[in-house]
């Protein structure tokens, strides 16, 4: 009787293990970076979780360059630590075409991928395979003070070129008023300075590589680019530029101590919310500047979602990104947080929406600058990389780093811009050689 | 032509003056990190700064709201206590042969080990990250404590060696002499004359393993990622964050910060010990 009795218990205990280990919800860490439309995800996860109440959300949040780092530790050495990875258009293809990502293939129906801006698609595949689902996507565009153009008889086209940019900032360059002609990132780094050095060379008609990955830095036009870029923030730009990014220019716009700023597109709703800048009436929009073509003049990001091979929740993982990336999700957006507040840039009913068009002024211009940009064909001579203001290829960070480095020491006066040219051919060949690209 | 007394008094009155202005100082980033975190995103950024503002709590009302302090709070503690414990298990027996019983190869092996402070961490982070990953460490408190026991056992090794060595030897051969085992040696003698000396070494590594970023970011992610992952997770680079950020540095600098200071006296006895004989 007592064996009997014990037996019963076993087995209840065994019974009540399985039954709860099988209800425990899976786990799904999500690696992300720390931006408004990343914490509003954040602070959605209950509405995922009610919906799922068999996934378990966990949040790791980085700043965007510690978070590289970490991810790409991570997927490279197989770990396992993250089932969702927030990733860029740059490492979607490299990582992608290394397998170490999970293809996005089998979407519900109700996902409507064609909804998705076909450039924005192409830049998270490789080989035609799908590895990441845009979050948001931003493109560059010019933001400029109504005010002061109006005041000074200016007139801003709809795409102007870097030519008529330098014309304006001289005439409204007021150093002694503290009101800087332009500002534009001067800080070092290839999702820095060389972000927008980068556009702008496209629109000098330069490019990286040649058709047999050859630097060309000593060319004409990255010469002229770039002596174009130093003469022209050197001279109309705020002191110290060359220390300058994203959150820097955009605190001298907001406090009204930049004419012009040529950004991301996101920075158009910092700049018109009128709790952040003390300007928000008066900014207006164009295209980013072109010179001698229009191609690769405004550049293409997005912040997507992807599922490593390493991760143990594949599923669970594929569900929840699925759901951040959906309408559904705008949907919840507006419903919580306000329709201005929907992740711009991935899907065409976004823009279908007047009321979205209205509430946010800098939308239509966003819609024109991303439709524009085209990562497979983005210089004036044909160039044998994706991406407009990076190459997909894994040397590329590394090489940007060292070149923005270069350019950011010519701009802050250390080395003429020929000796920084210079410099950056020589260490873009090295790298490139030393990757095989060619023998010598 | 001053007098004797008054040239005394006048450097008496310019050390003071320098050792406010030096003191200052080093206080002025902890003092602005706090004023910032009452500022809002627009009065943080201004230029030129603003040392006059109306005062906001909204800074630590939305860190509260969005993180879970007391859990990235409750994995520094334990890390950093539990990495000093064990450093200190280590630190004080091999400091105790060293300072003690030295050989010809004492000064080398203290100075191989001080060397592993000058190797890039992220140099090593791939392999260790492997053997994390292997050995099921990734995102653990264990992992955490062992790491910072081997980044600071130099450092606690050399300290309890330089304070064990200003002991006289004979005492401890009295100790001997009247019977005392090993562990009575150490703990009835040697622990109790250089306990001011210890006790720094102990902040010191508290302070050095809370403080840590580098391993904690790498090694950890939502499990037993400590107030610096926490610190890390408020920085971005498209978007207005600096008072934010604030808020949450001087929530995660607190702790620390009341533990040096009620333990200053300890502190400050033990950095200087020894040092004027």
């Amino acid at each position: 009787m007592n064996n009997k009795r014990y037996l019963s218990a076993v087995m209840a205990v065994g019974m009540t293990a399985v039954a709860s280990s099988a209800m425990a919800a899976t786990k799904v860490t999500i690696g992300t970076v720390n931006n408004g439309d990343m914490v509003r995800m954040q602070g959605l996860s209950d509405e995922f979780e009610k919906l799922h109440p068999d996934i378990d959300l966990n949040w790791v949040v980085l700043e965007e360059n510690v978070l590289r780092q970490r991810l790409t530790t991570d997927i490279a050495t197989d770990g396992g630590q993250f089932d969702v990875m927030t990733i860029g258009m740059y490492e979607a293809p490299i990582w992608g075409g290394k397998e170490w990502l999970t293809p996005m293939g089998d979407l519900p129906s109700d996902y409507d991928l064609a909804d998705i801006f076909p450039s924005v698609l192409g830049g998270l595949s490789s080989d035609g395979t799908l590895y990441a689902l845009p979050f948001y996507a931003e493109s560059s565009m010019t933001f400029y003070r109504k005010d002061l153009f109006e005041a000074n008889g200016l007139s801003m086209p709809d795409q102007p070129s870097w030519d008529q940019m330098k014309s304006f900032a001289e005439q409204l360059h007021k150093p002694q008023e503290e009101q800087y002609g332009i500002c534009l990132r001067g800080k070092a780094g290839w999702g820095e300075n060389m972000a927008l050095v980068t556009t702008m060379a496209n629109a000098f008609g330069a490019r990286w590589f040649d058709e047999n990955w050859k630097p060309e830095f000593t060319g004409e036009e990255w010469g002229n680019a770039v002596s174009f870029y130093v003469d022209l923030l050197g001279n109309y730009g705020p002191p110290g530029a060359s220390s300058n990014g994203f959150n820097e220019n955009l605190a001298l716009f907001n406090s009204g101590k930049c004419a012009m700023w040529v950004d991301a597109t996101v920075a158009g709703s910092f700049l018109t919310d009128e709790s952040q800048s003390r300007v928000a009436e008066h900014v207006g929009f164009a295209l980013a500047p072109e010179q001698v073509t229009s191609k690769g003049s405004g550049w293409l990001w997005s912040w997507a979602l992807a599922v490593p091979v390493s991760s143990d929740a594949k599923e669970a993982a594929k569900t929840f990104i699925t759901w951040a990336t959906s309408r559904a999700y705008s949907q919840l957006v507006e419903e919580t947080y306000g329709i201005a507040n929907v992740p711009p840039g991935t899907r065409t009913s976004t823009y279908d929406n007047v009321e979205y068009l209205e509430a946010a002024p800098f939308a239509t211009r966003t819609l024109e600058a991303i439709g524009n940009a085209d990562p497979n064909d983005s210089t004036l001579n044909p160039s044998p990389y994706v991406g407009v203001q990076f190459a997909a290829i894994p040397e590329f960070q590394s090489i940007a780093t060292q070149v923005g480095k270069l350019i950011s020491g010519a701009l802050a006066g250390s080395m003429s811009v020929d000796h920084a040219l210079k410099a950056a051919q020589s260490i873009t060949l090295r790298e490139m050689t030393r990757a095989r690209y060619y023998s010598n | 032509m001053l007098s004797l007394k008054q040239r005394r008094s006048l450097n008496t009155l310019l050390m003071g003056v320098l050792a406010w202005g030096v003191a200052l100082a080093i206080f002025f980033p902890i003092f602005w990190m706090l004023l910032t975190s009452f500022k809002t995103e627009i009065d943080a950024f201004a230029t030129p700064p603003q040392l006059f503002f109306s005062p906001t709590l909204e800074n630590y009302t939305l860190v509260n709201e969005r993180s879970d302090y007391l859990h990235f709070a409750w994995n520094s503690v334990v890390v950093s206590f539990g990495s000093t414990i064990i450093g200190m298990m280590l630190a004080v027996p091999a400091a105790y042969s060293m300072a003690f019983f030295e050989t010809k190869r004492t000064k080398g092996t203290l100075l191989w080990m001080l060397s592993t402070k000058m190797l890039p961490p992220v140099g090593v982070l791939v392999p260790i990250y492997l053997i994390f990953k292997d050995t099921g460490l990734l995102d653990t408190k264990t992992g955490l404590v062992i790491i910072y026991t081997l980044i600071n056992l130099p450092i606690m090794i050399w300290m309890a060696y330089t304070y064990f060595k200003e002991i006289p030897k004979e005492v401890l051969e009295a100790a001997r002499m009247d019977g005392s085992t090993l562990f009575q040696e150490i703990w009835r003698v040697l622990l109790p004359m250089s306990k001011g000396g210890l006790a720094a070494t102990v902040l010191l590594s508290l302070i050095l393993s809370w403080n840590e970023a580098f391993w904690s970011l790498n090694l950890t992610a939502s499990e037993a990622a400590p107030l610096t992952a926490l610190i890390a997770s408020y920085s971005s680079p498209e978007g207005l964050f600096w008072a934010k950020l604030s808020a949450v540095s001087t929530l995660a600098c607190a702790p620390i910060l009341i533990f040096g200071w009620i333990s200053q006296k300890q502190l400050v006895r033990g950095l200087s010990f020894g040092a004027v004989k």
